[in-house]
This record gives structure tokens, C-alpha cells and sequence, in this order.
């Protein structure tokens, strides 16, 4: 294979709110079945990218988890693997990692000793399927050294929460803000590079000995006129889920029949982990309406355009509407639940009433739970 | 339950042949199951036209034979030779290296064991002895003191480790699972009867009246030795089995037998109707036989691994559904395999649909066994008119059910009748004014296209 993989699923994000105080974003559970790490994994594994390193730091465990075997996904292979890189105490370095670059940096040995002559760099928060290998030939063919791929949105969307560049018409790019505030482009950044494997060790380095740790700020932005750097523009489904609006609209996303098709039963396969769980069962009284049901759910009250993930119980005569059900969560009888979010394990007692009023509520309620 | 694995490393038993070695301890495992799985299961009709019966679907998204196999790792024994012979396709794909029963192993693990050719003689298995029999060689080599003797085609939770217990206190020579059937059942079923220490005086295989209720499960624990001997003794027995000829050479022998009476959930799925009852069973609000205890779970083999889908026009009661399907009617009392599609406007009611079906819009599906890949085109009836007797086969064609086998494809607009049997690509010439009457079969060559 003529490339290594890198995926990048350290960040903790404000934007995630409560969600965040139990794992990292990369790990969060998507469209019923998956975690978002599982799509840049299941794009590495289907583009043939046999060695794959992801670098986590915060609140890891949820993560480690979900990554304690690597077959899910067809990596542990005689060649290649998947690596979980954590930062750790050596003889030089006693921090924690500071920035992505540094993340990178940290772990240069892994690079240095792989022999695969590209390095393609992806984030854990994003749910899209993409073949590596087309943007890495286009990044051959423009004679590129960085090729960032890229998506065109549509005009008033807010981008503070994205890379956005401007392009010029051989696609090379001329512009790069981080995080803007305001902008009149409407590419952004996906956050997926290729890059050769000795350029990104001799940025990284050079990056390290001037005590800059970011890999967008520092090596984009600074390089953008001294490097061909290129954007990769690409027209398929892409949503990062970095936010707790987007997590819920790219949630929400799965119940058109055509993300559902495209993720679903189109070629490539999207791959996760996979737990012993037994059919979803619906009992006398449920209602279930425009929904998604994961393995496990048992389902008594009535359900509609929400997003139950695994193993979650419904009770008699609930309602659940616009939601999202992480999952184990128990919902005890009689409960009434619009516009939230209900975070992973919550015990929900019974005669309770959640509505998210303007905008999405997060229901985190640790009840005790009595399992027989 | 959550045992730790026996693996016995022992000094060299030097009068035991076939033994593994490793450096100066050989390898030993205290006990081993045999699993047999080279059955037709003819009785299933279609549904085993193409596998064996260990390997057609069960409750969704399971197969007969994960349930057997789950019961051997939940129960500590980490070492199962699959005996196959009829069909073994599918079920080799499904078992592999055994990776989703925790069976693979460096040391035991699963083992597919077919017929194979000898330097003097070939043969198939004649019974179920006999595949033993010609697996001599697999069991010495874990050098094992008790072998279990298992069936692939039973729904049941058991702990085989307490049964292991019960064969050690009685220091039996063999020791056999039974049920308490109903009386008049019994004449169905192999019977034990027994002394007030369980153990067997004598038995009867299908008596016109039984003088006991005590049903062979066909599940067996054997001492090692014991059973050897006898295999060897009766190598020149035609068909040799269990029940005809091992158990009556142990009885004979004056061995040790005892009955080991269980009071679980136990179905042999061998018949349409047994096949299509257990299913249904699991849909009651708390199952008799509940897959959804934390305690003792079944594995399988899962391919499917996105969510269900359940439009805003359907309407699904008492029903349990797989991972993958997309349902836009209505589902009613049935059991859904994963990646099923029900198109809009059609209803299924208290049937079974299996893996990767597609039921097109506007069909009446009542009381049917659909099994894996078939095509059910747009405005299809399935399961009208009366309630005849199958014409060729009524003995495997009856409840009322319309069984359709795999890979089989319906054209548009059919109506079909009940005790009726479909396979093959089927197209409108074959149905008479575009119907197929109650108790009629109809069974084409040649898969869907």
C-alpha cells in the first residue's frame, strides 16, 4: 500500500456540551449502530490503508473501548494494524500532546519507521465514506505537497466552527482562515490531508523546534504560500458531528431514505464494532413512526422521527419524539421526551417530562438502575 | 458459568496413542463436544433443500446451531468438533474459525470435521456413531475423560458443566439428558426409565406405551474410555448410532447409565410447524426462552450492522426485527431477519422472514416462512383459501403454512394458497389463472436471477 493513516481523535469540544463530559467526540455514537470514529476507520480499512495509528488524549476511555480489537474494521492484519497512540511520559517529553502537530510529533518514530511513501490525515468527528486513494491521486497528478479535501456549502452557513479557504482555479489554495467569525468563501476544510510521509516529518519537526504545536495554524496557514498546497473538492455526503446541532441534524440525517441508502447498502461497507445483541423487539402498544431502531431495543410506547441506539428500553405509553436515545438507556413508563438528547445509561424514572424548548436539550440522569 | 477453561497440561500418559505433544506434558482437556450437524433436516421441506438444518435461520438473526455452540462456550468447554456431511456451505462459512463464539483458540477451539478419505476405506457418515467413530483420531488427540455428544438442531439454554457434575457424583459410564414429556407425547421420543438414583434400567425408543415420561434430549456425556470401546467394538454396525446401538452396547456391558433430567426451555425444531412455533414463541412480551438476559447469551455470527429502519406509515405490533431491515407496511406477530425490505401497503402477519428478503408493495403475507434472498414481488398473497392437505408431501407441508425456499423468486400479482411449498425462480406460467391452490408444490431448478 502506498499509504499510512493517521486519525486524529484527541479533541474535547465545548460545543459538544454535556456530551463531551463522558468521551471524545470521535467516540460519540452515530446513526444508531456506529461511532464516529468508525467512518474515517471503515475508509482507511476500505482504502486499503493497512497501517492506521489514532491518536486520542481526552477522556480516552469510552474510545479505547470501542478500538480494543482491531478486527472490526479487517485491520490486524500480518501487515499493518491499528495503533492507539496516547501520550506518554519519555526521557524528553513529560507533556501532554498540545496541538495536533505535536500529537503527530510525539508519535514521529511510528511515522519514521513506516516505509509507505504517503501519509493520509483524517479526523474522528466526521461521518462520510471517501476513497482515499482518488484524493491521493489527485494529489500526485497537481504535484501537491499538502492536498486538503474540501466541500463547497451552501451561502449563510455558519463556518465559525471550520477551516474555510478560497481557491483558485487549478485548485490550488490561496486563502486559509481558521475558525473565522465571518467570511465570504463557502469551501471549508474536511480536515482530511494527504501529505508525503518525509514532507510531513520534516514540517512536524521544524514545526516542533519552533515550539508550535497546531497542524492548521502552524503548517497550513504558514506554508500556504511556500507550499503547493491543494483543495480536493468533494460532492458526497460529509458532516462533521463537532457540535450538538450537527450531531443531532447528521443524526436526523439517517432517517432520508437516501444517506440510509448510501451508507447503508451501497458499496463500501461502513464497519463498528460488533456486540451479541438480539433483534429488536416491539411489544403490544408500540407505535414506531419514521425511526431507527438499533439491535437490543425493546420498544412499548411510541416512537417518532428519533434515533434509538442500542439496547434501549422503552416503557408503556411513552412518548418519544425528535430525539436521540444514546445507548442503554432506560425509559420508564409514562415519560414524555421532544427535542432532547439522552446521553448513554441514563435510567429515565417514570412520569417524567423532557422537551427541548428552543433548541436541543441534553438529559443526563445517573438514576440507579436495578438490573435483574 | 464464566468457568475458567480447563486446560489440563498433564506428564505423558505413555499407553494413550495419538497425543499431542508439547516438550515433556501433552496436551489434555478435561472435556470435548462433538457436535453433529450432517443431518438434512428433510423434514424442514425447502428451508433445507440447500443447507443443513444447522444452518437455517432462527429468531431473526441467529442460526440453529448458535445455540448449541453458545451453550458449549457458556459453559466452559472451549473444544467442539462440527461433524458435517449434507450441505455443509453455509454452514462452514457461518462457523469459520469460530471468532463470534470465542471459539478460536489457540489450543481446542472449533473444528469442521467432514468425511474424508481413508488409505483403506472411504465412506460417508452412516450415522451418528459412526462420524464419532471416524473422528477417534481428532478426540484422542485432546486426550480427554468425558466427550459431550450434542445435536445441532435443538433451541435450548443448558449448562453443560452441571450435567458434567451430575456424571462425576454418579461416577456413571454415560450419562443422558432427558425431559419429562407429556404422557401422551411420550410415544414420540426415546424413554428412560429409571431407578430412584437416576439411574437407567431401561429404555425404549418410540413405545406404544410408554412406561415413563423421561425423553432422550439426545444430548450425551460419556467417559472417554467407555465410549472408545464401544465405538471400536461396533465398528462393523451398519448406520451406527446413539440411541440404536451405543446405548444398548453400554446397557448390555452393564456400564453405568443415568438420566440427567432437565426442566429448562428445550425445542426440537425439526418439523415446519415445531420451527415455525418456537419462533413465535420468542415474540411474547417475556418470553419463555428469552434472548434478552444478560445471563447466557447467544452468539452468532452478525453481518448486518446498521440499524432498522420503520417508516412513517408503518405499524408494528408483537414483532421482532433485525438489524438492517427497512420496513414501510405493516408487521404483526412475525420474526424479521436483518436486511429484510417490506415495501409500502403490504402486511406480515405471524410469519417468518429471513435474511436479506424483499417483499414487495401491497402483498398479504399471513402465516408464511420466507427463507433467506427471495424476491416477493408487488401485490403478492400469501396464505389464502383453505386449509388443505399437502398433495405430495402432507406429512412435511401442513399447519397451515406456506414455506417458500431460498433464492426463490415470485412473480407479480400471485396468490397462494395454504400447505403450499415454492422454490426456484418461478415465473406467471407457473400458476394457474396466476394462483397456486392450497396443498399444491411447486419446485423449480435454478436460483432467482
Amino acid at each position: 500500500m502506498r499509504a499510512i493513516g493517521i486519525v486524529l481523535a484527541g479533541g474535547s469540544n465545548h460545543r459538544m456540551r454535556e456530551l463531551s463530559n463522558q468521551r471524545a467526540v470521535a467516540a460519540m455514537p452515530v446513526a444508531g449502530s456506529y461511532r464516529g470514529i468508525d467512518f474515517a476507520l471503515s475508509n482507511m480499512s476500505n482504502s486499503h490503508i493497512q497501517r492506521v495509528a489514532v491518536l486520542t488524549q481526552y477522556n480516552a476511555r469510552s474510545l479505547n473501548e470501542h478500538l480494543s480489537s482491531s478486527k472490526w474494521w479487517d485491520f490486524g492484519r500480518k501487515q499493518g494494524g491499528l495503533y492507539l497512540f496516547t501520550p506518554t511520559i519519555t526521557s524528553e517529553n513529560s507533556s501532554w500532546y498540545r496541538g495536533t502537530a505535536d500529537s503527530i510529533y510525539q508519535n514521529l518514530d511510528w511515522l519514521k519507521n513506516s516505509h509507505e511513501p504517503y501519509v493520509v490525515l483524517a479526523s474522528g468527528d466526521a461521518v462520510y465514506k471517501m476513497d482515499y486513494n482518488k484524493v491521493l491521486e489527485y494529489h500526485i497528478d497537481k504535484k501537491a505537497d499538502i492536498t486538503v479535501v474540501c466541500k463547497d456549502i451552501p451561502a449563510g452557513t455558519d463556518v465559525s466552527r471550520f477551516g474555510v479557504v478560497r481557491v483558485d482555479d487549478e485548485g490550488r489554495i490561496m486563502e486559509f482562515e481558521e475558525k473565522p467569525v465571518e467570511t465570504k468563501d463557502s469551501v471549508i476544510s474536511c480536515g482530511i490531508y494527504v501529505i508525503r510521509r518525509r514532507q510531513l516529518i520534516e514540517l512536524i519537526e521544524k514545526c516542533a523546534q519552533e515550539d508550535r504545536y497546531d497542524f492548521v495554524r502552524d503548517i497550513l496557514i504558514r506554508y500556504k504560500n511556500l507550499k503547493r498546497i491543494y483543495a480536493y473538492k468533494t460532492t458526497d455526503y460529509w458532516n462533521s458531528i463537532s457540535s450538538v446541532e450537527s450531531y443531532y441534524a447528521t443524526n436526523m440525517d439517517f432517517l432520508k431514505a437516501d444517506v440510509r441508502k448510501y451508507f447503508f447498502k451501497t458499496y463500501p461497507d461502513v464497519y463498528s464494532k460488533v456486540l451479541d445483541l438480539p433483534p429488536a423487539k416491539y411489544n403490544p402498544g408500540a407505535d414506531v413512526k419514521n425511526s431507527l431502531v438499533s439491535s437490543g431495543c425493546i420498544v412499548n410506547g411510541t416512537v417518532e422521527n428519533s434515533v434509538l441506539f442500542k439496547k434501549v428500553f422503552v416503557g408503556n405509553n411513552c412518548v418519544i419524539k425528535n430525539s436521540i436515545i444514546l445507548n442503554e438507556v432506560y425509559i420508564g413508563d409514562n415519560t414524555y421526551i421532544e427535542n432532547c438528547i439522552v446521553e448513554s445509561r441514563d435510567t429515565i424514572r417514570a412520569n417524567s417530562r423532557y422537551v427541548g424548548e428552543n433548541g436541543i436539550k441534553i438529559v443526563v440522569e445517573k438514576n440507579e438502575r436495578y438490573v435483574l | 458459568m464464566f468457568t475458567i477453561y480447563k486446560i489440563y497440561v498433564i506428564i505423558p500418559d505413555i499407553g494413550r496413542t495419538n497425543i499431542t505433544t508439547r516438550g515433556d506434558y501433552v496436551i489434555k482437556k478435561e472435556m470435548i463436544a462433538m457436535l453433529l450437524a450432517g443431518g438434512q433436516g428433510s423434514r424442514l421441506g425447502v428451508l433445507t433443500a440447500k443447507v443443513a438444518k444447522p444452518a437455517v435461520s432462527f429468531g431473526g438473526k441467529y442460526r440453529i446451531i448458535d445455540f448449541p455452540l453458545s451453550n458449549c462456550i457458556n459453559s466452559g468447554v472451549d473444544t467442539v468438533g462440527v461433524l458435517t456431511q449434507y450441505q455443509p456451505l453455509r454452514l462452514n462459512t457461518h462457523i469459520g474459525i469460530g471468532m463470534p463464539w470465542d471459539l478460536d483458540r489457540n489450543i481446542g477451539g472449533v473444528t469442521v470435521l467432514p468425511p474424508y478419505e481413508k488409505s483403506s476405506n472411504s465412506e460417508w457418515y452412516t450415522g451418528t456413531a459412526n462420524a464419532i467413530y471416524q473422528n477417534l483420531d481428532y478426540i484422542d488427540t485432546y486426550n480427554p475423560d468425558y466427550v459431550l455428544i450434542l445435536s445441532g438442531d435443538h433451541i435450548y439454554k443448558m449448562d453443560y458443566e452441571v450435567m458434567l457434575d451430575f456424571h462425576k457424583e454418579n461416577h456413571a459410564d454415560a450419562t443422558i439428558a432427558v425431559m419429562p414429556v407429556p404422557m401422551e407425547e411420550a410415544s414420540r421420543f426415546g424413554i428412560m426409565i429409571t431407578d430412584e438414583n437416576n439411574q437407567i434400567t431401561e429404555f425404549e425408543e418410540k413405545p406404544e406405551h410408554p412406561r415413563s415420561n423421561l425423553a432422550s434430549m439426545g444430548i450425551y456425556i460419556f467417559s472417554w474410555p467407555i465410549l472408545r470401546n464401544a465405538l471400536i467394538q461396533l465398528s462393523e454396525q451398519q448406520s451406527c448410532d446413539f440411541g440404536k446401538h451405543i446405548i444398548p452396547y453400554c446397557h448390555e456391558n452393564g456400564n453405568r447409565l443415568f438420566a440427567f433430567e432437565f426442566n429448562g426451555y428445550w425445542k426440537d425444531v425439526g418439523t415446519l410447524g415445531s420451527y415455525w412455533e418456537a419462533n413465535m414463541e420468542l415474540i411474547d412480551i417475556i418470553p419463555e426462552f428469552n434472548l434478552y438476559e444478560e445471563f447466557w447469551k447467544i452468539y452468532t455470527k452478525s453481518d448486518a450492522v446498521p440499524p432498522q429502519y420503520i417508516s412513517a406509515e408503518s405499524k408494528i405490533e408483537r414483532s421482532i426485527i433485525s438489524g438492517g431491515s427497512e420496513i414501510y407496511g405493516d408487521v404483526y406477530n412475525s420474526v424479521i431477519g436483518s436486511g429484510v425490505t417490506i415495501g409500502k401497503g403490504t402486511v406480515v402477519r405471524d410469519s417468518i422472514i429471513m435474511k436479506n428478503t424483499h417483499i414487495g408493495e401491497n402483498c398479504t403475507v399471513e402465516k408464511a416462512i420466507i427463507a433467506e434472498e427471495v424476491e416477493v414481488s408487488d401485490g403478492v398473497v400469501l396464505g389464502i383459501g383453505e386449509d388443505i392437505p399437502n398433495k405430495i408431501q402432507p406429512k412435511i407441508y401442513s399447519f397451515g403454512l406456506v414455506t417458500i425456499g431460498e433464492n426463490s423468486y415470485i412473480p407479480p400479482n400471485i396468490k397462494v394458497g395454504k400447505n403450499t411449498a415454492i422454490s426456484g425462480s418461478t415465473t406467471p406460467d407457473d400458476y394457474r389463472n396466476g394462483v397456486l391452490e392450497s396443498g399444491e408444490t411447486l419446485v423449480k431448478a435454478g436460483d432467482r436471477k
